[in-house]
């Protein structure tokens, strides 16, 4: 009777184990091969260290982590469906963003415009190859070299997606300094490599910085409303950084806020990352679009940067336009470090951080046209 | 051309050319706040 018992309770034990089959256990190696990429390589460790683990603990049989009462399905109810936590996440953006760069020369906004015109290439590709419209739309986002507007796009699109588009966003994030530089040296000429564009100087008042934010909010009221929760949490934070009032509560935006949500934000998205859901040709597929996406922003930007140049009469490096995305300061760097290889008396990065924060500012800004695009067409 | 293909056009058409659009029309107004607020040393170091 009593070995019975025990044998019982060793079945109990042992549940996991007999459960365990090889799609968990090939899901719990990405999530250690995120985690080694976290730690180990330091490629976005901030969120390659939660979504590793959250992969992990997602496909551990029984565990049941993510049905209704667990704790992964709490925070994944609570701050993606909600929309919550990519919101959050913007308010610390905008509290560490300086647009001052932008400001100095807002034509440079349209290099931000061209940087997002892969998003809306790779939904085409997307829909070729059979997405729906929605899955493509949530693909092309990846394009936008910015986690928080794809996981706020995705989730509302197809977050059945969440985990794939996610780990692909911030993938070719990482891949910038890697992705760029060829296509950069590819598209333009020795001579236009060389240009050197004027200095920058710091001639913006305190108050248009202060209303900037609220203009941008109200423009993108006007134009795009359903991108208002986006743009809105954006400018929310640079306003209190640039008002100098709220000191604290910028801070706590840039610092504690955006800390805790990325730790929460990381381990839901990892929780998406179910074996079942996760182990698709699909997911293969999205990567492959993902690194189009990018690589088209990359090319457009770029492009238009020539543009600008003929049209400036070659005062506009169009090296520049690569730096139309949002990855922030990632790509600014990237422009900087070739205009440098070619001119090493020219200094493009305080043009280039204006274009990347355009690109930030275009990346809300895109995302916002689609959702209200979507809304009028009736699909969501 | 099927509904599949008319979306993924309108999207890119309207997507890209919105984006454009919204963009140098807000270029245009911050050209504009700067204009109604210009930079003056002294309010960057007011005398005490």
């Amino acid at each position: 009777m009593l070995w019975e018992s025990v044998l019982t309770a060793l079945g109990g034990l042992g549940a996991g184990v007999t459960q365990l089959t090889l799609p968990h256990i090939f899901m719990i190696l990405i999530g250690c091969a995120l985690l080694y990429l976290g730690i180990g390589r330091g490629i976005e460790p901030l969120l390659f260290v939660p979504i590793g683990f959250g992969a992990i603990l997602v496909n551990i049989p029984l565990a049941a982590l993510m049905e209704e009462g667990g704790f992964l399905r709490t925070l994944y109810n609570m701050g993606i469906i909600t929309e919550l936590f990519p919101i959050l996440i913007f308010i610390g953006i905008g509290a560490m963003t300086d647009f001052g760069p932008l400001l100095e020369n807002p034509r440079i906004l349209l290099l931000g415009a061209a940087g997002q015109f892969g998003i809306f290439l790779t939904l085409l590709l997307a829909l070729g190859l059979g997405y729906t419209p929605l899955e493509s739309l949530a693909i092309g986002i990846i394009g936008a070299c910015d986690g928080p507007t794809a996981i706020y796009v995705t989730s509302t699109y197809a977050p059945h997606l969440l985990g794939s588009v996610s780990v692909a966003a911030y993938s070719y994030m990482s891949l910038v300094p890697i992705i760029q530089p060829p296509i950069m040296r590819a598209l333009t000429t020795e001579r236009e490599k060389k240009i050197m564009m004027h200095t920058v100087k710091k001639s913006v008042s305190r108050n248009t910085k202060i209303l900037f934010p609220v203009l941008v909010t109200l423009f993108t009221a006007l134009v795009a409303p359903l991108g208002v929760p986006l743009m809105g949490a954006l400018m929310l934070g640079n306003l209190m950084k640039e008002s100098g009032v709220v000191e604290r509560l910028a801070n706590t935006s840039a610092n504690e806020i955006a800390n805790i949500v990325t730790l929460l934000l990381g381990l839901t998205i990892g929780a998406t990352m179910e074996a079942n859901q996760f182990l698709t040709v699909r997911t293969l597929g999205i990567f492959a679009l993902g690194f189009i996406a990018i690589t088209l922003d990359t090319a457009m930007g770029v492009l238009f940067g020539k543009l600008m140049c003929f049209a400036t009469g070659g005062r506009v490096n169009p090296l520049i336009g690569a730096a139309g995305i949002s990855a922030f300061p990632m790509s600014a760097r990237v422009v900087q470090t070739v205009g440098f290889e070619y001119n090493k008396k020219g200094h493009l990065l305080m043009h280039a951080m204006g274009a990347n924060t355009g690109g930030q500012i275009g990346s809300v800004m895109a995302a916002a046209i689609m959702l209200s695009i979507v809304g009028g067409m009736g699909l969501i | 051309m099927n509904d599949q293909w008319i979306f993924g056009l309108t999207m890119t058409i309207v997507g890209m050319g919105g984006t454009l659009l919204s963009l140098w029309l807000l270029s245009v107004l911050i050209g504009l706040l700067k204009k109604v607020f210009p930079y003056h040393k002294e309010h960057a170091h007011p005398k005490r």
